[in-house]
């Protein structure tokens, strides 16, 4: 649970370096999150954000210097939605390959309810919007009880009502002891602090 | 155990969801296999000789059609990253993967076999070994298949790669499988034959998934 690990590192990282098409995006790169925190990570276009992310969740194993520690379990939302068109938004939750399943129906409806499809749990995922989809994604947000969350562009297709929820979230889900690390362009609007990172100029700012 | 029942239910919902590729080998099995009266001549006998062979390597090749698409989907729309990423061990869930997908292919073309061995006038003593064979060799096919399909998933057009990554890896199963049939035909018995295919299913059953998990990380990594 969220609350125990509040304090201790959840994720720590030791002198990360990446190098990609000749070009050196970061270079001893070291912190560590702890729960109860908020990181984002700035960065132009091309700063290497995403490739962070994906070292910082374990899907990159290879191609970078440095040593990744992650202490509690992570929940990872990437640039694409992992939904299957074919399966309704329950179905999509409930059969979820990440494995965090086994939730009860009452469970997915309500949090389906909370990111507004309320109405939409039962029909086929490919009827909805891009934006939808990205609702059904942080409904498993609502739904999983990992302390770290890994957020990669996650107000991207969301209306405004959305931000402001999801920012919300955010912020309850820091002030419960978990951490989030997440990547936007946009100033954040959440009731807790926010540490960021810059990879643009190559170490914390 | 229960997140592999999930998974296998997952893929089994997605499938019935999209009929048509259930649907596509069986109509390239039926397709291939009435070529070859057209070009070996109609002449019962001689079909009968050619039969085993026949419909074994028809077999075979609708499994390698299929077995390109086992993870391209979850690839492409980011599922797979997640399964990655899962507490679950890998192994366990691209074994869920493969099953799904010879119950959907392997099984369905075993079942529906003796039709398409009556019309290549196959004696009906080798009927019950076509199924066995199929039964435990499409399975084997399956499995040797997912590794070709993992390693080959990160790429635009693997589908010509993963024909020669691993065919070389079929031969043994498509000889044992065919000399079944062809033992039953001749009246010899089939089981050390079957036995052998259900030995090459232990092997790969404990092998395939380790390969599957690691051309997976590879393939996501890239």
């Amino acid at each position: 649970m969220p609350g125990e690990i509040s304090g201790s590192p959840v994720l720590a990282a030791r002198s990360l370096c990446l190098e990609r098409g000749g070009r050196e995006l970061f270079r001893d790169l070291s912190f560590d999150i702890c729960g109860g925190q908020l990181w984002q990570i700035e960065g132009a276009n091309g700063a290497g954000k995403t490739s962070l992310l994906r070292i910082l969740c374990g899907l990159s194993r290879y191609g970078f210097g440095g040593r990744v520690e992650r202490r509690a379990p992570l929940l990872y939302l990437g640039h694409q939605s992992a939904l299957k068109a074919l399966l309704t938004p329950r179905e999509n939750l409930a059969l979820h390959v990440s494995g965090d399943g086994r939730y009860a129906g009452h469970q997915i409806e309500s949090a389906l309810a909370r990111v507004g499809l309320y109405g939409y749990e039962d029909v086929a995922s490919h009827t909805l919007s891009a934006g939808q989809h990205r609702r059904v994604n942080l409904a498993r947000l609502l739904l999983s009880d990992a302390a770290l969350w890994l957020l990669d562009e996650p107000f991207t297709a969301i209306d405004k009502a959305g931000v402001q929820e999801l920012q919300a979230l955010l912020g309850s889900h820091v002030a419960g002891g978990g951490a989030v690390v997440m990547t936007s362009h946009q100033a954040l609007d959440v009731p807790c602090d926010v540490r960021y990172l810059n990879l643009g100029a190559g170490q914390r700012a | 155990m229960q997140f592999c029942a999930r998974l296998l239910r997952r893929q089994l919902l997605l499938a019935v969801r999209r009929p048509l590729e259930i649907g596509n080998p069986l109509l390239f099995f039926a397709m291939v296999v009435a070529l070859f009266p057209l070009g070996l001549g109609p002449s019962p006998d001689t079909l009968a000789g050619f039969a085993p062979g026949v419909l074994w390597i028809t077999a075979l090749l609708s499994n390698l059609l299929t077995s390109d698409g086992v993870f391209r989907s979850d690839f492409e729309d980011g599922s797979l990253e997640q399964l990655l990423l899962a507490p679950q061990p890998l192994f366990l869930s691209v074994l869920a993967y493969i099953g799904a997908h010879w119950l959907t292919t392997g099984l369905l073309l075993a079942v529906v076999s003796p039709l398409f061995a009556l019309m290549l006038n196959l004696p009906v003593q080798g009927i019950a070994a076509l199924v066995a064979s199929l039964l435990v060799g499409t399975a084997v096919l399956s499995l040797v298949g997912g590794i070709g399909a993992a390693l080959t998933v990160g790429l635009k057009r693997g589908g010509m790669l993963i024909s020669l990554l691993i065919l070389p890896l079929y031969m043994p199963v498509l000889i044992f499988g065919s000399a079944a049939v062809q033992a039953a035909v001749g009246g010899l018995p089939v089981a050390p034959y079957l036995a052998i295919l259900g030995a090459m299913l232990c092997l790969a059953i404990a092998l395939a998934p380790l390969a599957m998990a690691a051309g997976l990380r590879i393939s996501i990594d890239a």
